[in-house]
């Protein structure tokens, strides 16, 4: 099968879109694919098509990868100038998925058709053993925001350090610096590649138009420090989690990231490019497509998970939730503390009383000084569990598009297999019409439909299994994390507490030495 | 009598006293009160510093025993109870009102007496403790305050106004207000002899609801002119000192009473928000056999332990913030305010004073003896406050300063054993989470 790319109309930069759609089919039942550009050199990427999905457009062909094994993933990056951040928990979702499996540079040239699931799969399980070999030790620090430019267009510049032992990277120590939408263009690509096929694509943090126009304007309070300090753990925990996944550490896009010291401009990422609308509409048509698909659920594992993550995701929203009721009230606490602290010191001045006086005072001291603990422990109640519920409920979210994929996956074989059918009886019909060219292209067509269904057919088995073993892995990751905050917050609660004790015992002498 | 200038201005009249049916227990009460009441020797404030009360929250230390005070209260007309062991135990529902159950312990050590009182009551027994006008000198007393009516099912407006004593359950801080009034009370030279507390105390009866009678010592209800006379320039330096230190102190001590009690509030409500989450976890909990799964609920569930321990010391801390140092500013507040209502009533005598001398001075020839005899009586009534005011001035402030201390100390070693309770839990948790099998 030869590649085949038609020009797409648009002359911008951008990327290649190309879309495949069933004959006859009316629905939205068409996916929109995306081929990354062999040419990396050339000095305009091809441009990206701002269409909409169709339901009547002209019938393609399929499309496989190109046979350069070196260059699947050049850049896609558009020209557009404007920033203008959106509220945007789209971006989890990567512009398209591909009908065929897209392997990773690293790893064998990939076949078209049948042979490719295999090969993948094979791919895959040679990175695992990989892994058991050379055991994770890295360790990502993201620091020294640092506000760059000036007016609407400043951005805040982050210090990415990378340290590790693993001999996959060149450095055994390396920094970088990258800004937040360069976080966000990383997530685009691997969600583009993964999670189609069932990998647990950790999302990256949220943009937020408040608190980013507030550091632009050049704001600097105490809600703007939070904000970067909370931006910065985000892209730290983002940037770990992503590493932590065997098959995302190996994914060239995020050593580029880590190493190179330029990194082109990811701007597909603001929600007004193109690509930003293509996934508007991609995201309207998946909401479509979940409601008109119905899935005979063979595998009760599959149902059970699904209905379990249902169930985990309410729960930790209302985890959530409490979590910021518990750091708001807090907040409330450390103020009213820190206002009694004042009143018992004019009371302390106001005293004749020489004792009197002094112990009140102290007891100002006192209170001043359990108002700044309870600051500390709001700090912790805060970016220990607050933060680690909301990557969380972001994760489910990853995880259920996962499932859906596999929906869709199923979806698309189930649709093959009615062309199929169709076809053959088409081909039936024309057995005994005297047509011998009809007969012949008929032939050809359901001899294609059968690879196809074919592999349609490994797709779905391949997406089912990686689902599985990433599920696995994500229980597990979840036992770990959340052990680990746990314990650091216990620590600080015990560590809080023996402070607490100190003041006491020091305030206890000047009470009693009241004459 | 009829032209008493102060009565005057402060708008109740001695007629509503002398005459008709009140007319027989003034009598009574001059009778009791004449020769006995100017006990200067004796030390009605210091007879607060009384016994260790097991199980209460506020402790009253004894600072002095003082048995020639016993032996007088034991005489005919005075209490027959003991201060010290009066209890206000428990507030009883009765619809829309509330029952205080009092009891105290007779004198003679042959039993004690239980009953039920009242707001109005209380009520009465102060109005009673004001009707002593015919006393010279009472107006210097700095009475000990009554609480304010608590009301059932009150807007949440109305409760802020009682502060701490509406907190607590079952209004156990309020009787223990009660209660440290009722002691005052009791402990007071003056105020101790008066009938009404004994009826008070001991009658099995309700006492007299049909009599209460408005005093003459209602609080600055007369607000116009009191804030004219609050003013009023002294002429002795020591009181002028005394009602600016009060005004200042009453200030602040309202203040930091009420920013305390934000502070309490607020920590009843961690405690709260910290039960929703503890809730919210046993929600995560999944019946599985898959290792990861069963190891998460675990986890879920050990973590809701850690939440329940952090909500038991939130209501811990504010349960002794409440009863220690909670109870005591607002005792501390609301003693400053008798304090300067004791001052306000000197400083309308003054003004009397000062009117009637102006009077005398420019009298004409043939009312100047009449003038000069109201002046001369007006003259020694305010010395007589004046002379009490210097002495209850004394007592209040060291009484004030040990209740304030006891209060601090209380909390201190209260918070510090939650402290140490809760510092012993929380490294128990963090060892059980370390431990978790992996």
């Amino acid at each position: 099968m030869a590649a085949e790319m038609e020009p797409p109309p648009l002359g911008d930069a951008g990327q290649t879109d190309f879309r495949e759609i069933e004959d006859g089919e009316g629905f939205f039942v068409s996916t929109v694919t995306t081929i990354e550009s062999p040419e990396p050199s050339s000095p305009d990427p091809p441009s990206m098509p701002a269409e909409g999905i169709s339901t009547n457009g002209p019938k393609q062909e399929d499309i496989s990868l190109d046979d350069d094994p070196e260059d699947l993933f050049a850049e896609a990056t558009e020209e557009v100038s404007l920033d203008s951040p959106e509220r945007e928990p789209i971006l989890s979702d990567g512009p398209s998925p591909a009908i065929t499996p897209v392997t990773p540079t690293a790893m064998l040239t990939p076949r078209m058709g049948l042979g490719t699931a295999e090969m993948f799969e094979r791919a895959l399980d040679e990175i695992e053993e990989d892994d058991s070999g050379d055991t994770f030790d890295m360790h990502i620090a993201v620091s020294d925001p640092e506000k760059v430019g000036d007016g609407m267009n400043a951005y805040m510049g982050y210090k990415v350090t990378t340290k590790t032992s693993m001999t996959i990277f060149s450095k055994n120590e390396t920094t970088v610096r990258r800004r937040f939408s360069d976080f966000l263009g990383l997530h685009s690509k691997l969600a583009s590649k993964y999670l189609h096929i069932g990998y647990i694509v950790p999302p990256a943090p949220e943009k937020s138009i408040v608190g980013m126009t507030k550091v632009k304007v050049g704001k600097e309070d105490l809600s703007s420090a939070e904000f970067v300090e909370k931006r910065r753990s985000a892209l730290e925990r983002y940037l770990m989690r992503t590493v932590k996944h065997p098959i995302l550490l190996k994914d060239p896009d995020v050593m580029m990231f880590l190493e190179s010291s330029e990194l082109p401009r990811a701007v597909s990422t603001q929600a007004l490019s193109g690509a930003g609308i293509l996934r508007m509409v991609n995201k309207a048509a998946d909401a479509v497509n979940k409601m008109t698909i119905k899935m005979n659920e063979s595998d009760a594992w599959f149902e059970e998970k699904h209905q379990q993550f249902e169930n985990l995701d309410l729960q930790l929203r209302k985890l959530h939730a409490s979590v910021e009721c518990l750091v708001c009230h807090r907040k409330e606490l450390s103020v009213n503390t820190a206002s009694f602290a004042k009143s018992a010191a004019m009371l302390g001045n106001s005293e004749d009383h020489t004792a009197l006086s002094r112990a009140l005072s102290q007891l100002a001291e006192v209170e001043e000084k359990i108002d700044q603990l309870h600051q500390d422990q709001a700090y912790a109640d805060f970016y220990l569990f607050s933060e680690l519920l909301g990557d969380y409920v972001r994760l489910i979210t990853a995880v259920k598009g996962v499932f859906d994929h596999r929906m869709k996956t199923w979806s698309k074989w189930q649709d093959t297999q009615l062309l199929l059918q169709k076809k053959r009886e088409a081909e039936s019909k024309l057995q005994f019409a005297n047509k011998p060219d009809k007969l012949q292209q008929a032939q050809d067509e359901i001899k294609e439909l059968e690879g196809k269904v074919q592999q349609g057919e490994k797709d779905f088995e391949l997406i089912s299994k990686t689902i599985r073993k990433e599920v696995s892995r994500f229980e597990k990751e979840r036992v770990k994390d959340f052990k680990v905050v746990i314990i650091q917050y216990l620590e600080s609660l015990v560590q809080t507490q023996q402070q607490l004790i100190k003041y006491w015992e020091a305030f206890l002498p000047e009470a009693k030495a009241i004459a | 009598m009829d032209e008493d200038l102060f009565l005057e201005d402060v708008g109740d009249s001695w007629s509503f006293q002398l005459g008709g049916e009140d007319e027989d227990d003034l009598h009574e009460y001059q009778a009791f009160l004449g020769s006995s009441f100017f006990d200067l020797s004796g030390d009605p404030f210091s007879q607060m510093g009384l016994g260790d009360h097991e199980g209460k929250q506020f402790c009253w230390k004894k600072t002095h025993t003082d048995s020639s005070a016993e032996e007088e209260e034991a005489r005919e007309g005075s209490l027959s109870v003991s201060a010290q062991t009066i209890r206000v135990t428990e507030a009883v529902r009765d619809g829309d009102a509330l029952t205080f159950i009092v009891i105290s312990q007779k004198l003679s050590g042959s039993g004690e007496y239980h009953v039920a009182r009242t707001h109005e009551d209380f009520q009465w027994l102060q109005q009673c403790l004001f009707s002593q006008e015919v006393v010279p000198g009472i107006l210097g007393v700095i009475f000990p305050p009554l609480p304010a009516k608590p009301q059932l099912n009150a807007p949440t407006k109305v409760l802020k106004q009682l502060g701490f004593l509406a907190m607590g359950e079952d209004w156990r801080m309020y009787c223990m207000a009660l209660e440290t009034y009722l002691q005052q009370v009791a402990a007071h030279t003056t105020l101790s002899k008066n009938k009404c507390l004994e009826n008070f105390l001991t009658s099995s009866e309700p006492p007299g609801r049909q009599r209460v009678r408005k005093g003459i010592f209602n609080r600055l209800s007369q607000a116009m002119e009191g804030m004219r006379k609050e003013g009023h320039k002294d002429v002795d330096d020591f009181f002028q000192t005394e009602r600016d230190n009060n005004l200042t102190l009453t200030g602040c001590s309202k203040s930091a009473t009420e920013r305390f009690i934000d502070v309490v509030l607020t920590e009843q409500k961690l405690a709260v928000a910290c039960g929703h989450f503890s809730t919210a976890l046993h929600l995560c909990v999944e019946q599985e056999e898959d290792s990861a799964v069963l190891a998460f609920s675990k986890i879920c569930v050990k973590l809701s332990e850690v939440i329940d321990s952090i909500k038991r010391n939130f209501e811990s801390v504010a349960e002794n913030n409440l009863s220690t140092l909670g109870l005591g500013l607002d005792l501390e507040s609301r003693c400053q305010e008798a304090e300067k209502e004791m001052l306000y009533r000197r400083t309308c005598k003054l003004v009397v004073l000062e009117t009637a001398s102006r009077n005398a001075e420019r009298a004409k020839p043939v009312k100047t003896a009449a003038m000069d005899e109201l002046k001369v009586a007006a003259e020694k009534e305010f010395d007589h406050v004046s002379g009490v005011a210097k002495q209850e001035i004394a007592r209040f402030h060291s009484t004030r300063v040990e209740l304030l201390r006891q209060a601090l100390i209380l909390w201190c070693e209260k918070q510090l054993e939650t402290a140490r309770d809760t510092s012993f839990r929380y490294s128990e948790h963090l060892q059980a989470f370390k431990g978790l099998g992996e």
